[in-house]
């Protein structure tokens, strides 16, 4: 019963780590660049959250709206201004060029006096609820990080499957060239899915934020997805959150039966052994390179 | 406009090509062995961390810069260096056995890390390194018996044969010396079949192994050669700050290596002391500048952060090349005024190189 206790605690946060992994995968497949600023992205959101509910007032719902159409746009305008002029580059320019934004996203959130230095805890209607299954405990806020990542993922099913713009995205991913020669705005789609990123790690910001508390260095966790884009394959939209998954247990069964200190760096060995194992991830195409 | 006349095969590995490097290295290296008689204390400690800065920054431009395998985990390399300083330096040792267990551990733990990157490119390979960065802080972090734990250790200072280099002046000295000779070394080897393979291995990997290069050896040597020279500079560092913890050998300590080689200009020997220049004089020059911002932004303590991150953003954007690029352009326009034209150096875009391969 304790060990699926554990597992019910690692599952939660992994599926953090799954919705950040998820921006990743995204903005990896739509334009081969891998942004390092999705940690940032994700404080970014919880701020933008935060403001809303806690200095506005408004409703948490509302608030939640707010946040992610804040940074939809935030995610819009980066694109535009900073990513689609190094397209093209080596693939580790634009990594660090996302490095830079992260800086510019956390030392920018620091500058705001009296409220970017300290830790914030934000008010959600959930909060201090338990829920109870015989002897299982899951805190309401666990269970509500597990409900909307499993909706999201259905949301984005539906999205990629069934809608003109996601079947779009699909292609443009495949091949950039030949979605272009279709009439695909593949330029219009890029900046589309860095908004699309950003609303995911909004998501999972706003989600993150009732577990630990909302400060300027809370984007660190993003360097724990990337773990867990690289256990399902980087180019795999449900490898990422199986690989969150897979991570968050992991980092939960270290913690409870390994000494002090294997809980950190569990998700670390992880995706060495992946790596050294099986390069391309869970659910990664195993594609080989022709002259 | 300078027109070598090559008269003789050697001219081509020639390490100074013509009278004019011959004469401004020299001057160079007569300015900083002066340095000591030109400088004040302070300066003359921001000059030691840019040659140990250098000596880093030398290696991980070897592996990024002429070998194309990018690491993000660099400052762990240091970190072993560093420790194994301090372990010898407590045991009274002599620093000729710091230089050569910390060279000889960093290149070990560097094989290790390069094992992945024989299966591995690109990102993965950087979330690897990534990976290994944070596994080594941890134990660094947990191995107290040698590491002194979270608490950190004190590093006593480097002694050679019963000579004590207890003072800055001569700490300065021994930095110089070795700063010299990594650079020695690798130019050297740059212009040897290794070096030559190093480059032919980032240019394109299928053509290099079709050249008969052996591609698992190369970047195993690569890791090994660069992780080295950060151990190196790790020893150096330990001795020069004199009090080490683990997390001065975390991400944000690899992110700044990075960001050193990068703004330097990658694949170019110069651009790991000019980036060392830069990481070193930035947060002075940001302090000078505090003074005449406003107090909402002066005083604020994310500026560092904005500042470095602006700067990463335009070079990456602007000037791809850093600032040797820069250097390289304005000779340029000087060497060929008036005839300097703008697209001289513009960047081809590569769409083709992809990762996910069709």
């Amino acid at each position: 019963m304790q060990e699926l206790q554990v597992l019910l605690s690692g599952v939660a946060q992994g599926c953090i780590y799954g919705l950040i992994a998820l921006g990743f995968v995204l903005i990896y497949k739509a334009t081969e660049t891998v942004s390092f600023a999705q940690g940032e992205l994700m404080m970014l959101g919880a701020f933008c959250g935060l403001g809303c509910v806690t200095y506005l007032g408004w409703p948490f719902a509302m608030g939640v709206i707010a946040a992610m159409a804040a940074m939809a746009l935030v995610g819009w305008l980066i694109e535009r201004a900073v990513i689609s002029p190094v397209l093209g580059q080596p693939a580790f320019a634009i990594v660090m060029l996302t490095i830079g934004i992260g800086y510019v996203a956390r030392g920018a959130i620091t500058m705001i006096p009296d409220v970017g230095t300290d830790t914030h805890t934000m008010a959600v209607p959930y909060k201090d609820v338990n829920l109870q299954w015989g002897a299982l405990v899951l805190s309401a806020s666990q269970a509500v990080v597990i409900a909307a990542t499993a909706l999201l993922c259905a949301l984005l099913y539906l999205l990629f499957k069934h809608t003109r713009v996601g079947v779009a995205m699909q292609a443009a991913s495949q091949n950039q060239l030949a979605a272009y020669y279709m009439g695909i705005p593949v330029k219009r789609l890029n900046s589309l899915v860095w908004a699309l990123a950003a609303v995911v790690a909004t998501l999972a910001g706003l989600l993150l934020a009732p577990i630990t508390f909302v400060h300027a260095n809370m984007g660190f966790i993003g360097l724990k997805a990337f773990p867990a884009a690289v256990v399902g394959g980087f180019g795999s939209l449900p490898g990422a959150i199986v690989g969150g998954l897979i991570i968050g247990a992991v980092e939960a069964f270290a913690g409870f039966y390994l000494p002090e200190g294997f809980k950190d760096i569990a998700a670390y060995v992880v995706v060495l052994l992946m790596l050294v194992i099986k390069p391309n991830g869970l659910f990664g195409e195993n594609l080989r390179k022709k002259v | 406009m300078r027109y070598i006349f090559k008269t003789d095969y050697d001219q081509d590995i020639r390490l100074a090509k013509h009278g004019g490097h011959v004469f401004w290295y020299s001057l160079l290296l007569l300015v900083l062995v002066g340095a000591p008689w030109l400088l004040d204390e302070y300066w003359l400690d921001q000059l030691t961390f840019v040659l140990i800065y250098g000596v880093v920054g030398l290696g991980l431009m070897l592996l990024a810069g002429f070998t194309g395998l990018f690491s993000i985990g660099h400052a762990a390399f240091m970190g072993v260096g560093a420790y194994t300083a301090a372990v010898l330096a407590h045991g009274g040792h002599s620093f000729l056995w710091t230089v050569v267990l910390s060279m000889g551990l960093s290149a070990i733990v560097g094989a290790v890390v390069g094992l992945p990157a024989l299966r591995v490119k690109g990102i993965y390979l950087g979330i690897a390194t990534l990976s290994f960065g944070f596994i080594v802080e941890e134990v660094m972090a947990r191995w107290e018996s040698v590491t002194g734990g979270n608490a950190g250790k004190h590093v006593p200072s480097l002694q050679v044969f019963g000579w004590q280099a207890d003072e800055p002046v001569k700490f300065y000295a021994v930095c110089l010396l070795l700063a010299v000779l990594s650079t020695l070394v690798v130019l050297n080897l740059l212009r040897s079949p290794t070096g030559r393979a190093f480059v032919a291995i980032r240019d394109s990997e299928i053509s290099a192994q079709s050249m008969g290069i052996h591609l698992a050896w190369f970047k195993t040597l690569s890791f090994m050669i660069s992780s080295a020279l950060a151990g190196l500079g790790g020893a150096l560092y330990a001795h020069k700050i004199q009090f080490i913890s683990p997390e001065q050998f975390g991400i944000l300590q690899s992110i700044d290596l990075l960001l050193m080689v990068v703004i330097g200009g990658l694949g170019s020997v110069h651009g790991a002391f000019l980036g060392a220049i830069f990481l070193i004089t930035m947060p002075q020059l940001i302090t000078l500048g505090k003074d005449f911002l406003p107090a909402v932004i002066g005083q604020a303590p994310g500026l560092q952060a904005v500042v470095y991150g602006l700067v990463l953003i335009a070079f990456v954007m602007f000037e791809p090349l850093g600032l040797y690029g820069r250097w390289l352009k304005l000779r340029t326009w000087f060497q060929l005024f008036p005839f300097y034209r703008k697209g001289m150096f513009k960047r081809q875009k590569s769409f083709q190189k992809s990762d996910r391969l069709k």
